[in-house]
């Protein structure tokens, strides 16, 4: 639980200063916070590969996968969201996320960044790359919901929602899980996101596409991708980003880092194993969008399971992730019949939930210090928090996420015109095409 | 003069034009198109979103000739765009009223 160690080192830091500076009996003004380079080198290395996973990453990967119409929209969102969202982050988020001792809300005491001095540190980190490297997973977790709203949804509405969404949800959950706040003290176990990013990113996804309403011609037109050579490119560059993504979680360059990375590789290729060899035997082909959805269900299951879990069970995770979010993307999704365009709700949503869900089951002692999971450890009463995590984010999200999309529909109205929607957003909403 | 249409499945290009060039034929257009006869589409799956597709990607050549060499050239498509497969094409011919070409100003049977 990455607060925790980052209070206790920082304390420790702090106390090592102090000591260095009695024992040398001067009176200059305090020594300079102690960093660790290796550490420091590999976070700012990670900020940058979470960073690639929305852009371009994310957008490759939604982008191909709408019509042609509506390619530069959609990879708009994920350009729109990272620009917006890292202002916002800088002005507020990072203060409501991982400021003050409320545990349900942060504070402004960070508002602008102002406290946040050069030599500021973080663990064994300086505090702005903490900063930045929690930026992207600012950045990333509102730009998911994309997959549910493509095709039918105004620029303005979505960046309105953007914003409104990181300060109201992902800020608070943040706060909960990672920021010092109640989950955390509870002994929630989110290594990188399972539930922060994943689960809460899909429910808001889910209540969206629900808010919305099917695109226009649904189920019967043809909406097949129009490019999936650049959906494969994304998904690569999700799966290469996410070491940044679940290693750099560990906030350290070591051997926790290191067991993330592998557990990370192993259970994301046993899930697309196991997605296609699921369709494979149920439609007779696998195909190279179940392939690379199936990576993607593995990377959402492990994300808060990668520091908790030996190799075995990251295996586990993959299997089931890429088996589970294969049922709930396709055959529930078709059985209920909302349109979750691009599976936000089906892949990341479901996955983040079973993900957190099996983190309790698998975690290990043995790996991580500060986990004591069921399976390995004994410890049962691991899964009533990490149930408990799943419901409080799935029903703040759903709440809060419907409150959001109401108020933007009534001002400024979330969907374009059926025009609009039919000609394309491209032309419509950015006077752009691609040819 | 004869104006040829034909659509033809987009593997044959190669053979169609390198026939006609031996006839003496010594220009086309090619346009890519869709279409469909009695030949079936095929069926696209995206994580279980399933579309039937009647279209499939054919190939349309056009060539303007003298009347005399018509039927010399709507033979050599024919036998070389054909695979004795359902979807292998049609031919369309129609009477040509004029023709010019653009950099001389030539017309009729000295454009072609």
């Amino acid at each position: 639980m990455k607060g925790n160690i980052v209070k206790k080192l920082s304390l420790m830091g702090l106390a090592g200063a102090g000591t260095l500076m009695a024992s040398a009996g001067c009176a200059f003004a305090a020594a300079t916070p102690k960093i660790d380079s290796g550490d420091t080198a590999w976070m700012l290395t990670s900020s940058a590969l979470v960073l690639l996973m929305t852009i371009p990453g994310l957008a490759l990967f939604y982008g191909g996968m709408v019509r042609k119409k509506n390619v530069l929209a959609t990879m708009a969102q994920s350009f729109g969201a990272t620009a917006l969202i890292t202002v916002l982050w800088m002005v507020a988020g990072y203060s409501l996320a991982f400021k003050g001792s409320n545990p349900f809300f942060g504070d402004l005491s960070y508002f602008f960044l102002k406290p946040l001095g050069l030599t500021a540190v973080s663990g064994t980190i300086p505090e702005s790359v903490f900063m930045f490297f929690q930026m992207t997973f600012a950045i990333i977790t509102p730009a998911l919901i994309c997959g549910a709203l493509a095709d039918r949804m105004k620029f303005s509405a979505f960046m309105w929602f953007m914003g409104l969404w990181l300060i109201f949800v992902y800020c608070p959950i943040a706060h909960w899980v990672w920021g010092g706040g109640w989950l955390m003290t509870a002994g929630a176990l989110d290594f990188a996101g399972g539930s922060v990013v994943h689960l809460n990113a899909g429910t808001a996804a889910l209540v969206t596409c629900l808010v919305l309403g099917p695109r226009i011609g649904y189920g019967t037109e043809n909406m097949a991708p129009h490019n999936l050579a650049l959906s494969i490119i994304g998904a690569s560059r999700l799966w290469e980003g996410w070491f940044g993504f679940n290693a750099g979680s560990a906030v350290t360059s070591g051997f926790n880092a290191g067991m993330a990375a592998a557990a990370t590789q192993i259970a994301t290729a046993a899930a697309a194993v196991s997605w296609a060899a699921v369709e494979w035997i149920i439609n007779k082909k696998p195909s190279v969008l179940g392939m690379i959805s199936g990576a993607l269900a593995g990377l959402v299951a492990i994300t808060p399971a990668s520091g908790f879990v030996d190799p075995t069970g990251a295996l586990i995770i993959g299997l089931a992730a890429g088996a589970v979010c294969y049922t709930s993307a396709v055959w529930v999704k078709k059985w209920l019949g909302y349109d979750d365009s691009l599976d936000a709700w089906g892949v990341h949503g479901v996955g983040g939930a079973l993900g957190a869900i099996l983190t309790g089951v698998l975690a290990s002692n043995a790996i991580n210090s500060s986990a004591h999971g069921w399976l390995y450890d004994g410890n049962i009463h691991q899964m009533v928090i990490q149930l408990e995590d799943v419901g409080a984010t799935f029903v703040y999200s759903g709440i809060v996420s419907f409150i959001i999309l109401k108020l933007i529909d009534v001002t400024i109205g979330l969907r374009v015109s059926p025009e609009v929607e039919v000609e394309g957003l491209d032309i419509n909403l950015h006077g752009e095409i691609v040819r | 003069m004869k104006l040829i249409m034909a659509i033809i499945k987009p593997f044959k290009l190669d053979e169609v034009r390198e026939a006609l060039s031996a006839l003496g034929v010594q220009g086309m257009t090619v346009t890519e198109v869709k279409g469909y006869g009695r030949q079936k589409g095929h069926t696209e799956i995206y994580r279980g979103a399933e579309y039937a597709v009647s279209f499939l990607p054919k190939l349309k050549i056009e060539v303007a000739v003298k009347t005399e060499v018509a039927d010399a050239v709507i033979e050599a498509i024919t036998s070389k765009a054909k695979t004795g497969q359902i979807g292998d094409g049609k031919i369309f011919v129609t009477a040509l009223a004029q023709v010019v070409r653009i950099r001389t100003g030539e017309t009729d049977g000295d454009a072609l």
